[in-house]
């Protein structure tokens, strides 16, 4: 569903070029469920920009559900779903109703389909109570929720999400947890998600990406990150321990074949 | 102690922070400057443009409005450089946004009163607006046209505190706009009404000078006319010095009481109603 | 366009829903526009002839260029809010739809309240018109002047936005021409300097708004003695700068994507 080749991304800051993304390669397989791990400024939502065709990546090539998103960003729109948890998608003065029928039109989805899955989307997510209420006045849990149900309203093969947990109390979280795993066990939808919160990690995803100075410091299933760290309790403590031990920028990035240097510690 | 003094001695240990208010809201807009830039070269843009037809018109009728040629050009350039220190176009104050997101409470309940703490960085954004937005339309005019400057040197004085008492009376009617937003639920038709009001009566569309009859007779008496024609015409010579500072200040003190009244109506409703 | 023409319906209906603020928006823009032209009246009552064009004159040029400008505002001017969108980071929610962004962008909280400003435009240009008394042999560039007045207003909107995503921190300067063009064209061009003119003629075109198909109009002679067939080019006109207005937009969004700022 998703590939990218050797994606790089390089910004220019006060003349010199800073590499965001450097030389990162993954395959995301439809119906998979994949977390995505990482310090603050690790590259992780400019990888999620390049995901969803908001950046062009400066090296490299991504492509979803078979398309570039540099270059065909509206053919890429229609099969990608995205949730940006620290800002809304949605309009702020609007309410959630009139949000979601702006929605509506800008994909093109029929009156029909598109009053069953607001039905089955708010009957799920609970949001029948707040249809009315502008976006302004919704609690950041009935926000999140507006914007998930608004970002699978054209029912997306794929579904991109940038921390949606992020300030959350535990009700909410669980709830956009449970909502997402069926989504994924029952529609198969492939799910890719940002986190900093090992709760989403441990009880949603199969897969773990860890991301670190633009690279792939770590890819494989929660219990293969856990073992990375022989005796370490908590996985607290384990993605603690890959953080500090994760390469410097400076280092070259490791060739294909060889393994990465945090999973030989 | 009478309450009189006790509220004097009070608001003269303020006098610090006030100052320290105005630098703030100075070096806060000095951080923009592209958008001052910005501002500079739409102001410039828009003097050449009027300039064209008051000269046009001018041609026409020579010493119309008590102005020649010259005078009606200087008049074009002068209230463009007044657009940014006296945000004529509406905004520039903070208060607007801490009404809608509710932080106009914590605001409302500081010791220093409201009106002045706002008055303060409004001081400060108008200085550094002057510098950035009034001089480049004028000097531009000047060398593009050629502008008049006052012979006397008493003038200058005059004009500076005519352009000082411009900038409270512009500040004391963009507050009562703002604060009006406490009891409206949304703020933009008021802003639109405001905008139409200030940019005809204050003489930045046409001097009020030409208005005929009642209509002109009319708008030289509104606070607007202190905003822009009044401080132009100390300028140019064309009105006395004590009338207009008087006119002036008469409106500013008008406007700044009323802001205070409705900034107590605002402490009831917010604070004690709790919005 | 016509995702286009559903949004804004959308918007519209929720505008509806603060009458009080609608009301008031509607009326100020009438307000707004009212004063243009009361401008014009003080400025006539002082004389009888601006630039060489009497009032009925002076309000066709007026009203035929207010109706292309606040006709291409109208549907169009929130184009000139993309700087706000780049730096509130709801650009990057456009760009995750599946439409362009032109239209999501001039279609963002779209109101209404602007028609009154159209409205108005077309009472001036049927009053005046009334007083002309224009033969059918040159009414016919009546229609062809104000369409292609909007998409010459339009593609300056489009052009305007387009600078944004380079002057991000300074979005006024678009206002230099986009409503600097609109108050141009308000008068006759002859008020203004030779220089500017021909700038406005060959270089920004917005003498074809108004100005050349309007002398045709009133079968006037170009006081500046620029050529004949100028008159006939509007369409031209319009067509190239759209073009340009296109170009420009495409590259300031592939310039977004690609530097990310």
């Amino acid at each position: 569903m998703i590939d990218a080749d050797r994606i790089g991304r390089s910004f220019r800051v006060r003349g010199r070029a800073v590499h965001a993304v450097r030389d990162l390669s993954f395959h995301v397989g439809a119906g998979e469920f994949v977390g995505c791990l990482g310090p603050n400024g690790a590259g992780k939502s400019t990888t999620i920009k390049m995901l969803t065709g908001i950046l062009a990546p400066t090296s490299g090539r991504v492509t979803v559900a078979g398309l570039d998103p540099s270059r065909r960003r509206t053919a890429v729109a229609r099969e990608i779903g995205v949730v940006f948890g620290q800002r809304t998608t949605l309009w702020w003065d609007l309410p959630l109703r009139d949000s979601f029928q702006l929605v509506r039109l800008l994909y093109k989805v029929d009156r029909v389909r598109f009053r069953e899955r607001l039905d089955e989307m708010t009957d799920r997510l609970g949001l029948g109570d707040f249809l009315g209420t502008p976006v302004r006045q919704l609690s950041l849990g009935q926000r999140m929720r507006g914007d998930i149900t608004a970002a699978l309203l054209h029912d997306p093969s794929v579904l991109v999400l940038d921390e949606p947990t992020i300030g959350l109390d535990i009700v909410s979280k669980s709830e956009v947890r449970a909502f997402l795993r069926e989504l994924n066990t029952e529609r198969g939808t492939t799910v890719l998600l940002t986190t900093h919160d090992l709760g989403d990690i441990e009880r949603l995803c199969r897969r773990v990406m860890l991301i670190d100075h633009g690279r792939l410091a770590f890819d494989g299933t929660v219990e293969e990150l856990r073992a990375t760290v022989p005796g370490e309790a908590s996985i607290e403590d384990v993605v603690a321990h890959l953080y500090l031990r994760s390469p410097a920028p400076r280092t070259p990035p490791p060739r294909p074949g060889e393994d990465p240097p945090i999973a030989t510690a | 102690m009478p309450t009189i003094h006790r509220r004097f001695l009070a608001e003269s240990h303020y006098l610090s922070l006030y100052a320290q208010l105005v630098g703030y809201g100075f070096r806060k807009h000095a951080t923009y400057w592209g958008a001052a830039a910005a501002g500079a070269f739409t102001n410039t843009v828009f003097g050449v443009l009027r300039a064209y037809v008051l000269i046009a018109l001018w041609r026409a009728r020579p010493g119309l409005g008590g102005y020649d040629v010259t005078d009606a050009v200087t008049f074009c350039f002068l209230t463009q450089a007044y657009i940014g220190p006296m945000q004529v176009f509406g905004g520039g104050l903070e208060i607007t946004q801490r009404i809608r997101t509710g932080d106009i409470a914590l605001d409302l309940v500081r010791p220093a009163p409201l009106i002045f703490w706002s008055l303060s960085e409004d001081l400060g954004r108008a200085g550094y607006l002057f510098l950035a937005r009034s001089l480049p339309p004028t000097v531009v005019g000047a060398l593009l046209f050629g502008i008049t400057f006052p012979s006397d040197a008493a003038v200058w004085p005059a004009f500076a505190v005519s352009f000082a008492l411009g900038v409270v009376i512009s500040f004391g009617w963009r507050y009562i706009v703002a604060l009006a937003i406490c009891w409206l639920r949304d703020d933009r038709g008021i802003a639109v009404m405001s905008l139409v009001l200030t940019t005809f009566f204050s003489g930045l569309m046409l001097p009020l000078t030409i208005f005929p009859g009642r209509l002109g007779t009319l708008a030289r008496a509104l606070p607007w006319s202190a905003m822009v024609q009044v401080p132009a015409d100390v300028f140019l010579g064309k009105a006395g010095i004590p009338g207009a500072l008087g006119f002036q200040a008469l409106w500013a003190a008008v406007l700044l009481a009323l802001g205070a009244l409705l900034t107590r109506a605002a402490r009831r409703k917010v604070v004690v109603d709790g919005g | 366009m016509r995702v286009y023409l559903l949004l804004i319906w959308t918007w519209t209906r929720a505008a509806a829903r603060y009458p009080a603020s609608f009301t008031l928006m509607t009326i100020g823009g009438c307000v707004a526009a009212g004063l243009d032209v009361a401008v014009i009246w003080i400025i006539f009552h002082n004389t009888t002839t601006l630039g060489g064009f009497d009032l009925p004159e002076v309000m066709f040029l007026y009203g035929s260029a207010g109706l292309s400008f606040s006709v291409a505002d109208l549907l169009f001017g929130n184009a000139d809010r993309i700087s706000q969108h780049i730096k509130a980071g709801t650009f990057d929610g456009m760009l995750i739809r599946p439409v362009g962004t032109f239209v999501q962008v001039a279609a963002d909280r779209f109101t209404p309240h602007r028609a009154g400003r159209a409205l108005q435009a077309a009472v001036v240009l049927a009053v005046a018109l009334a007083r002309l008394d224009v033969p059918a042999t040159r009414a016919w560039m009546i229609p062809v002047m104000v369409v292609s007045g909007i998409v010459i207003s339009t593609s300056i909107w489009a052009l305007g936005g387009a600078a944004q995503f380079l002057l991000t921190d300074a979005p006024e300067v678009a206002n230099a021409f986009t409503y600097g063009g609109a108050t141009l064209t308000q008068y006759p061009l002859s008020v203004y300097g030779a220089d500017l003119v021909r700038g406005v003629t060959y270089v920004l075109p917005l003498a074809f708004v108004n100005w050349q198909p309007g002398l045709f109009v009133l079968d006037r002679d170009d006081p500046l003695g620029l050529p004949y067939w100028l008159r006939f080019l509007s369409p031209a006109a319009a067509a190239a700068l759209a073009l340009v207005a296109v170009y420009a937009w495409r590259s300031g969004v592939r310039r977004y994507r690609s530097t990310g700022s």
